[in-house]
């Protein structure tokens, strides 16, 4: 049973791809060989800078000889079909063999395929491997054909057994197969042939590379604490970038340094944001002040002078970098202390968020109006959750999140605190954004929650509108991280909540929001436009941002004869003072009311700016419920609202469906809930998800959910062989027997404690008092033929049957239920 | 491998040092384009001829300019006018990366002292319509140069590769003789009868241009010598591929290609200018860009770039 080695040696890998690739290696090479026929004991892969290493322990040294037994024609079968036969099994007829078959004798053909050796096979994967390697991005170089990640050098690939090391004899691109490899780049460069697995380690250490990229980690992290701790310090944990750290080195060297006073004020995340991405180095933190006051660095060399050369050009860079940060940070301060965080979100209407969904300033009103509507929901004054919706985006502008993006929100929390911000808009200001992703935590103070759930509702609404909506593997604009951030918040916060109408308002904030900023840019396009046919008109209302917000995907026969009045009368307001003008633009309208999608545009867009059902100018402040709740009041964009809203609540219920699945709730239980009313309230529909779920989990729930069941098919049946649905109220004086009627005070009593349950939002309850049918249910289908001759109890018992079933369905609707 | 183990005493010593070095692995000592560029990968030395399928070497040092980083030359590290030193190699050697070691051991960068690190950085030009994958080196925790293997330029798959080495000489420089300001930096010996600064040479200049980049060009005329430089690219390459006057076969892919430079420069100042939006900057990159793939195509239709006379295409 020998074992291999396999080592690819290449240049420098990007520290984030070597873990998966030296995986991948692992997993394709042995794949290959299990598929080949060859087995193993098992299997290791490394990676360092510089290589992918795979070893295979007790790889079997042959695959098996395999026969098969191939079915051919039967004995008398024509002569050409067993010709046929013989030439695709290579055989003569007299190796064949007649053996009894369901419908006779039967040729059959055995077929002998040798095993092949574990060089032969190696010699074959491996280089298929190397060529469809999954590089996340790989590249050619030289003249060579070869695709790799950085140029590929030498392929060391050796089997070892009892009788010593061979080398594996294979080529790709003219690089063979060897048994040598390298030491470190710099310190022992030299060449050097390997024998084994324990061989290639121990010589590798010796020359000064660490195979192992755990065990580089781990001596960086012991190196790292102990030379802290020795200066009564601790090094800040942070795994990614030890990993990270751990594969830019061979030979891990590290090396602490000091930070300058100057430096030591600054806030410490901005130290350690600007010395980890620019420089890969670790924070080290004064545990009795909290303050970050040196750094660590990893070397990958061991020099004469102790590294000193190497600290000092580190901290050379280092002070260059956290000057600019120093510079960022009180040109930041000084801004937010002269002119508030309002002065520094100024830019902001400079900055477009979307193309079709206007700037960064338009965005942040309209998060405004949201959190606005949202903050009695959540027990947040709306004033607050306003102040701190309009400024949570300010420090988007600053010149620190400019330089460190990922600094968003921290240091908007920083600036709202130098602003004289309180209250929770500091807090709100860092968790907006919040949660990023399914481990990240959820904010729970009122105000955040407030702007939080405005910011990813905003999100949703507008990329819906323009139907951006995420497709497959695609989501550029992380809109499912938006939906699950808006489930977490509700849920975590038990916010109740209409999202049909939160949806609709947001909408609604978009179309009142882009319409205002546009509405000058607007009627000087259709007042300047002079064209005979009208074309230029046209091509403003194409252009106008909102056509692909308002866009429908058809409207009624209502709404467009709305929609050619409104026109009708808009262009009498706007022309009457010049005929000629109003001429042609009635002329363009006219060609333009037959397309009644443009016209669609055309109408909410163009009223949207200035007009209320009144016809006076909309308030700076709009009253959005009003808004929806109006009947004659811009019915184009009730239509568009409804339209969004809707949709987006299918999405948000299918991520909806995904979370509460990994909580373990079952999928039609979800579907039984989501059939309710009130599904758009997201809290009450997981109250009662769960309700059901622990229900179902009892024996009452379960039989009660068959009885249910059989209730419901019975009925069922008999409505459709009758063709009348039963919908009338049984009458116990019809009862027959003691089952019948036990069944009726039963349906009474449950009843009577259900209903005030289900009002009070106690599905515990309410099922626990459904759960009292069970019996009785049971007992009626025992004793009672339903489908009675006498047609007056027969009627009766069906009624009843749906009243029973009626009562069950005010918990969930039960039919969903699987099984 | 280096000759040298003393340390250079100026910013043109390092330079004349990465001269000689270069010329000793063979390649051509170019010298910079005539012409304003962005940075070293512009000059057709580089641009143009990684493309097809001759082999090439050339060396050279190429001033830069980038407008928008001029900080009037008060900044010590930052300046709209400096130096690239760029090495181009095809097909790409397979001891480049000792190549390039040996180059920094020849400016006076001890291997044994020093923390030398290659750190993954792709390389992308939107403008070139070209990218490649590679590092930026580091040299104790700095950035000293840019080391690509191009795989894209103009629109083109390189073949073969080129390896491409850039190296911001000011920064190394200052690095290698220990100055925290640029405009201390020695510029020639500073024994010499006459020393000068690197301010000396170049302060009067960075104030100057600073103010110009930022305040005073002609946006109207940028944006009109922006345009004219497009025409002209575009008309250039609408020639017929044969001379009328001389009969012979002559794309003008280098005259053209002068075009685009241009173009790209007047960008950049346009943009330092301040006076293009966010959208339309794609625009103008991508009319860069566009111009930039019609060079490439004009150049691998050219003997320099691989044409062969009696065939259609690029050999």
């Amino acid at each position: 049973m020998p074992d291999l080695l396999l080592e690819l040696f290449s240049e420098e890998i990007p520290a984030r791809m070597q873990a998966k690739a030296a995986e991948d290696l692992k997993k394709l090479v042995t794949d290959g060989l299990v598929e080949a026929g060859l087995t193993y004991a098992g299997a290791g892969a490394f990676h360092t800078p510089r290589r992918l290493t795979l070893t295979l322990d007790g790889l079997s040294a042959e695959s098996p000889t395999v026969v098969e037994a191939r079915k051919g024609p039967r004995a008398d079968a024509p002569q050409k079909a067993l010709d046929g036969f013989l030439r695709s099994t290579g055989l003569t007829k007299d190796q064949l063999e007649l053996r009894d078959d369901k419908k006779g004798q039967v040729w059959f053909a055995r077929i002998e395929k040798p095993g092949r050796s574990a060089e032969d096979i190696l010699a074959e994967v491996i280089p298929a491997v190397i060529r469809d390697f999954p590089w996340p991005k790989s590249m050619r170089w030289g003249a060579g054909s070869l695709r790799w990640v950085r140029p590929l050098h030498t392929i060391l690939c050796i089997l070892t057994d009892d009788s010593g090391a061979r080398t594996v004899p294979f080529a790709i691109d003219g690089i063979e197969a060897g048994d040598t490899t390298r030491g470190h780049r710099f310190m022992a460069p030299g060449a050097f042939a390997v024998t084994s697995f324990e061989d290639y380690a121990a010589k590798l250490k010796r020359a000064k590379v660490i195979l192992s990229a755990a065990e580089r980690a781990e001596h960086i992290w012991n190196d790292a604490t102990n030379m802290a701790f020795a200066s009564g310090l601790e090094v800040v944990a942070d795994k990614g970038l030890l990993a990270e750290v751990a594969g830019l080195v061979e030979w891990p060297v590290v090396l602490m340094g000091e930070i300058g006073e100057e430096f030591l004020d600054l806030p410490p995340e901005v130290l350690q944001t600007s010395m980890k991405e620019h420089q890969k180095f670790f924070s080290v933190k004064n545990p009795a002040t909290g303050r970050i006051e040196r750094f660590i660095t990893v070397a990958n060399i061991e020099t004469a002078d102790h590294g000193a050369t190497i600290l000092a050009g580190n901290g050379k860079v280092l002070a260059a970098r956290l000057s600019d940060a120093k510079f960022f940070w009180e040109n930041d301060l000084r801004t937010v202390r002269d002119k508030g965080l309002e002065g520094m979100a100024a830019g902001l209407s400079e900055v477009t968020f979307h193309g079709k969904l206007g700037s960064q300033a338009d965005r942040v009103a309209r998060i405004e109006a949201l959190a606005r509507e949202i903050a009695p929901r959540v027990g947040a004054k709306p004033d607050l959750a306003a102040e701190a919706a309009r400024v949570a985006k300010a420090d988007l502008q600053s010149e620190m999140v400019g330089e460190f993006p990922e600094l968003q929100g921290l240091m908007g929390r920083y600036y709202a605190q130098a602003a004289g911000h309180d209250d929770g808009v500091p807090e709100a200001c860092e968790d907006h954004y919040k949660p990023l992703g399914p481990g990240d935590a959820v904010p729970s103070a009122p105000v955040s929650v407030a702007v939080a759930l405005a910011d990813k509702i905003d999100t949703l609404t507008g990329f819906w509108a323009i139907d951006e909506k995420p497709t497959g593997s695609k989501d550029p604009y992380a809109l499912r991280r938006a939906a699950l951030g808006v489930i977490r918040l509700v849920l975590q916060c038990q916010v109740r909540l209409s999202l049909i109408n939160t949806l609709s308002v947001s909408y609604f904030s978009l179309v009142v929001g882009l319409g205002r900023r546009d509405h000058h840019y607007y009627s000087r396009s259709i007042t300047t436009a002079s064209p005979e046919d009208g074309e230029d008109l046209v091509t403003a209302w194409r252009e106008h941002p909102l056509c692909d917000i308002l866009l429908a995907d058809k409207i009624s026969e209502a709404e467009a004869e709305m929609i050619e009045v409104k026109l009708l009368g808009l262009e009498m307001e706007i022309f009457d003072e010049d005929v000629k003008k109003h001429e042609q633009a009635a002329q363009a309208l006219k060609e333009l009311r037959s397309r009644a999608e443009l016209a669609d545009h055309l109408c909410g867009a163009f009223l949207l700016p200035m007009l209320d059902e009144d016809g006076n100018e909309l308030p700076e402040s709009v009253d959005f419920q009003h808004m929806l709740k109006s009947e004659n009041y811009f019915p184009v964009w009730r239509y568009g609202a409804e339209r969004v809203s809707t949709d987006l609540l299918a999405f948000l219920h299918d991520r909806l469906k995904v979370h509460l699945r990994d909580e373990g709730i079952r999928h039609d239980v979800i579907d039984a809930c989501l059939a309710m009313e009130g599904n758009d309230d997201l809290t009450l529909l997981v109250k009662r998800a769960e309700a059901l779920s622990d229900f179902l989990k009892t024996d009452d729930g379960e039989n009660l959910v068959q009885g249910y069941k059989r209730a419901a098919n019975i009925l069922a049946q008999a409505e459709e062989k009758d063709g009348v649905e039963y919908r009338f109220g049984a009458d116990v004086k019809f009862a027959d027997t003691d089952a019948e009627k036990a069944l009726f005070a039963a349906l009474d009593q449950a009843e009577a404690a259900a209903n005030p349950a289900l009002e009070a939002e106690d599905f515990p309850a309410a099922m626990r008092a459904m759960a009292g049918l069970r019996a009785p249910i049971d007992a009626f289908f025992e004793a009672v033929q339903v489908n009675a001759e006498n047609d007056i109890l027969r009627r009766n018992r069906l009624n009843l049957l749906h009243g029973i079933t009626a009562t069950c369905e005010k918990i969930a609707d039960l039919s969903r239920l699987e099984g | 491998m280096a000759q040298t183990s003393t340390r250079p005493r100026s910013f043109q010593e390092i330079i004349l040092r990465l001269q000689t070095y270069w010329a000793g692995q063979g390649c051509a000592i170019m010298q910079p384009y005539d012409m304003e560029v962005g940075a070293g990968t512009f000059h057709p030395a580089t641009t143009l001829r990684s493309l097809g399928s001759r082999p090439w070497a050339a060396a050279y040092v190429q001033p830069s300019r980038r407008p928008t980083d001029g900080r009037y030359g008060e900044n010590p590290n930052r300046l709209q006018h400096y130096y690239q030193y760029q090495v181009l190699i095809k097909p790409s050697p397979p001891d480049l990366q000792q190549l390039y070691l040996g180059s920094l051991e020849a400016i006076g960068i001890d291997m044994a002292l020093h923390d030398i690190r290659f750190v993954e950085d792709d390389w992308e030009s939107p403008t070139l319509g070209a990218w490649g994958l590679g590092w930026e080196v580091w040299c104790d925790g700095m950035e000293v140069s840019q080391f690509t293997y191009f795989q894209q330029v103009g629109g083109h798959d390189c073949k073969p590769v080129s390896g491409e080495l850039t190296y911001g000489i000011e920064r190394l420089a200052m690095y290698v003789l220990g100055i925290d300001h640029v405009m201390d930096m020695p510029f020639n010996d500073p024994d010499a009868p006459i020393p000068l600064t690197y301010g000396d040479v170049f302060r009067q200049t960075e104030e100057e241009y600073s103010r110009f980049n930022f305040d005073t060009a002609d946006t109207a005329a940028l944006l009109r010598h922006f345009e004219d430089a497009e025409a002209e690219c575009e008309a250039i390459l609408s020639q017929p591929h044969d001379d009328p006057k001389t009969g012979n076969r002559i794309v003008m892919a280098h005259p053209a290609y002068d075009q685009c430079i241009k173009a790209s420069h007047l960008f950049n100042l346009l943009d330092a200018r301040g006076v293009i939006s966010v959208t339309e900057r794609q625009a103008y990159i991508g009319r860069v860009r566009a111009l930039a793939k019609k060079c490439a195509d004009a150049f691998v239709q050219t003997g320099a770039g691989g044409y062969a006379v009696g065939s259609d295409s690029a050999a």
